[in-house]
């Protein structure tokens, strides 16, 4: 458990870490709208040579960006296995059959292009926090949701509760591994009974994990008021965000990719030649 | 300056387990001094912590920080420009998973301009000795680091008093050192007035001036020669410092030695002349 | 021999870029009735080879033995079924205090806390109660104020009294116990060494304490094991050890105060012994050069 890094920065000098997070956030958004409109695999071959890009520019290491996919891929290959198995068409004479599970052409398609969305849904926003800080990213969410202010949303509270939020998992984290060990050694077991006996072996656990967290809530609470912490009020940052030359390029490389994939679904002005060339 | 004139402070009060932390306490520190405050744990030291910067108020009595009382939220503001407090434990003073994010907390809030605010964020790591890390994340960091860390995040306020609630007690010997090496320069070099509450009178035989609590109350206070009074000391749940003790155990075994020996370094020149 | 650990290698993250050496061939033997001090820097993989005792650690490769409980690794799987002794049982005969005990409370009383280990190994009706407020009366507390309040009423120091009693409710014989003393104030220290001192002499006669203060090391411990980036670098005894000065320097070891003080006495000049460990110690010694040098 100690490896683990909540929010994944990977420190690099890279195009890609020093473009403005704002920019990197909205790119995502339409990054992840694109990935829907995408139909044909020629589709999904252009955004593969996108990401391919975007990570060497990144200088992030391929596993990397990589690791992000484990994490789901219990998901994918369900979705997978699933649409495969329960597609069904009567247009289609099956390619296999064994009893009820006939396996069609389509089913496969379509099963193929949802692994391929579900992957590349994961790999641009773990690109996104492997190049970005995540007081970036809070700075970059209250900086883009700032008009809402004015409706009276409290974004700099929302904002600075997300970054305190994602500064503690990881001592959370170290914590509940602490707690439990010293349950264990008490010759508690986590394992055995049935679920409302397991729930209750939790307490043990959580309830330490309350205390500690209240006053860890507590200190943290004061150690702020110390450092002159009072809300927004008069509160000015080292980072300024401020949109550079290379961030109106990465807006247009984006703009031009969504674009792209527009294209090739739906084949304004009759272009569709143009996959023969990717 | 610091005043602190006959503070009560009662924690808990109306309740069945109503505690007098503070039964009228006095004292001043003045400004670049070294004034170290011990006691044993609840004698009420930590709570004189939260009383240095409004953080609690006390019941009866009032603290003065140049002048301006805690007690007036106008002030409040300015209160904690002018007196930083790094706390016990490191991992609950950090707001940002970046280190130079982390130090900057202070002077942001303060509403200074970006450049100004990266200057003193360097200045600050330097201060301590992390500059390397400047763009690192504290997560791997030592407790010694970490707690390095916390009084730079303080530092970059730049305020003129620094209180220190038992910072270096959650530490091991080599951190603890790390951390003592850094205040003694502040207060030498940079003439920062530094109020340390701890239970090492290791440590406490470095300051100026040390002030004995005990039961809530002042015990004692005095410069060196209050490690001769040793039923103060131990009365107050207290250890005299090593050199201390054993120039008292020589002593009483009918040796004669220096009143004033409490450092090691005392305790051999005045053996070893 | 109560303890016997042959050949103990623990790697953290294997196969990830992470991968950490903890432990590298460590061998070391425990007997009966010794009071043992692990040092080592934070990250010397002392934690690590604590967590082994009791199988809190699942064993990567090597071999412990402790009492009639075999450990042996499988590689980091989940070892074969023969060697997989009743853990129940072994955290029980080790009693295992973690830093900052007091983080583990979690009962609503003082009493159903202590009970909380000793019931996980089946004890139950009146030797619960017995052992619960022989517990509780051990650790220098008084059972009849103390058992029906909660924990969290409690001030710092008798919250580590609880967890330590919750411990010594399951009668274990071998105490191991990481930095015992962290946190407290000097009074706070000298009575929990006390404490431990007297359980070793009453309950559990075996004890092994981590801890970064050579002075409560070299005055309680009688063996000394000395870790440095995952290896067992030498085992002593306090004597031994801190007479070394060149030895100490070289694994980052700070002497105990008294130590050092009688080693810069000596190199001044005063016929002193470099090898003291207790302030008495050093008192007589300073009398007997000074009366010599009269």
């Amino acid at each position: 458990m100690k490896d683990v890094s909540f929010g994944q920065y990977y420190p690099a000098e890279s195009a890609l870490h020093r473009l403005d997070p704002r920019i990197k956030l909205l790119a995502v958004i339409l990054y992840i709208v694109g990935i829907f409109f995408i139909r044909k695999f020629a589709g999904f071959a252009l955004i593969a040579l996108f990401l391919l890009v975007a990570i060497l520019v990144s200088r992030v290491p391929f596993f990397k960006v990589l690791k992000s996919v484990r994490a789901v891929l219990f998901l994918v290959l369900f979705t997978v296995i699933m649409s495969v198995l329960f597609y069904s068409t009567k247009t289609e004479e099956p390619l296999w059959q064994w009893r009820f599970i006939k396996i069609y052409e389509q089913g496969l398609i379509n099963a193929a292009r949802m692994g391929l969305r579900l992957i590349f849904l994961v790999l641009g926003p773990s690109l996104l926090t492997l190049t970005t800080t995540p007081v970036e990213l809070t700075d970059g969410l209250e900086s883009l949701l700032k008009p809402l202010a004015m409706i009276k949303l409290p974004v700099h509270e929302l904002a600075i509760i997300m970054s305190i939020a994602l500064r503690l998992i990881p001592t959370l984290m170290e914590e509940t591994e602490k707690i439990m060990n010293a349950q264990k050694a008490r010759c508690a077991s986590f394992d055995t009974g049935n679920i409302f006996k397991r729930a209750k072996a939790l307490l043990p656990i959580l309830i330490p994990l309350f205390v500690s967290s209240f006053r860890r809530a507590d200190e943290l609470a004061d150690a702020m008021d110390s450092r002159c912490y009072r809300g927004a009020k008069g509160r000015t940052r080292m980072k300024v965000l401020k949109l550079r030359f290379r961030d109106f390029v990465a807006a247009f490389i984006m703009l031009a990719l969504f674009a792209a994939i527009l294209f090739l679904r739906y084949n304004w002005f009759g272009w569709s030649f143009l996959t023969v060339l990717i | 300056m610091i005043e602190v004139k006959n503070v009560k402070y009662i924690y808990n009060e109306g309740a069945d387990d109503e505690k007098q932390a503070l039964g009228g306490v006095s004292f001043s520190v003045a400004d670049g001094e070294f004034v170290a405050l011990v006691g044993h744990n609840g004698s009420g030291k930590s709570t004189l912590a939260k009383l240095f910067n409004g953080l609690a108020l006390p019941k009866e009595g009032e603290v003065l920080i140049n002048g301006m009382s805690t007690a007036d939220k106008k002030k409040l503001f300015d209160i904690r420009k002018t007196v930083g407090v790094v706390f016990q434990n490191p991992d609950n003073q950090m707001v940002a998973s970046i280190i130079e994010d982390d130090v900057a907390f202070g002077p942001e809030n303060i509403g200074l301009p970006s450049a100004e605010i990266n200057e003193r964020v360097q200045w600050a790591l330097e201060a301590v000795g992390m500059e390397e890390h400047r763009k690192g994340t504290p997560f791997r960091l030592s407790g010694g680091q970490k707690q390095r860390l916390a009084i730079a995040g303080v530092l970059a306020i730049k305020p003129q008093i620094m209180v220190l609630d038992e910072s270096t007690a959650m530490l091991d010997p080599v951190g603890r050192d790390e951390v003592m090496k850094v205040i003694m320069r502040l207060n030498r070099e940079e003439k920062m007035t530094v109020v340390m509450i701890t239970h090492f009178m290791e440590e406490a035989a470095l300051a100026d001036r040390i002030i004995v609590l005990n039961g809530g109350l002042v015990a004692g206070e005095g410069k060196k020669e209050i490690f001769r009074n040793r039923e103060l000391i131990e009365s107050a749940g207290l250890e005299l410092p090593l050199a201390a003790r054993i120039a008292d155990a020589l002593r009483s075994r009918g040796l004669s030695l220096d009143e004033n020996v409490t450092l090691p370094e005392e305790l051999v020149n005045a053996l070893c002349r | 021999m109560p303890i016997k650990i042959t050949d103990l290698n623990y790697v953290y993250s294997k196969g990830t870029p992470f991968q950490k050496i903890a432990l590298s061939h460590v061998n070391l033997e425990i007997a009966d009735g010794e009071f043992w001090g692990i040092i080592g820097h934070t990250g010397s993989g002392k934690s690590t080879l604590f967590s082994h005792l009791n199988a809190l650690t699942r064993i990567q490769s090597g071999k412990i033995e402790i009492d009639e409980f075999t450990l042996i690794g499988n590689g980091g799987k989940k070892p074969k079924r023969k060697h997989r002794p009743d853990y129940k049982a072994l955290r029980a005969r080790v009693g295992m205090v973690f830093q900052y005990p007091e983080y583990q409370l979690f009962a609503e009383t003082v009493a159903d806390d202590v009970a909380f280990g000793a019931k996980n190994i089946g004890i139950k009706g009146e030797e619960l109660n017995s052992r619960v407020k022989s517990a509780i009366e051990m650790v220098g507390l008084c059972y009849d104020d103390v058992h029906a309040r909660s924990p969290f009423d409690l001030s710092g120091g008798q919250k580590r009294r609880v967890a330590l009693a919750g411990v010594l409710a399951m009668h274990p014989k071998i105490l191991v116990l990481d930095e015992p003393t962290a946190g407290l104030d000097p009074r706070g220290k000298r009575e929990i060494l006390d404490l431990i001192t007297k359980i070793k002499e009453t309950l559990c006669p075996t004890v092994i304490m981590i801890s970064h203060n050579m002075n409560e090391v070299a005055e309680y411990c009688d063996k000394i094991a000395v870790m440095a980036g995952g290896e067992l670098k030498l085992v002593s005894t306090p004597a031994e050890l801190f007479s070394q000065t060149e030895l100490l320097q070289s694994l980052h070891i700070e002497m105990p105060g008294v130590t050092a003080l009688s080693c810069e006495l000596n190199a001044r000049g005063l016929n002193v012994s470099r090898s003291v460990l207790t302030e008495e110690q050093l008192v007589e010694e300073i009398l007997r050069a000074k009366g010599a040098g009269i």
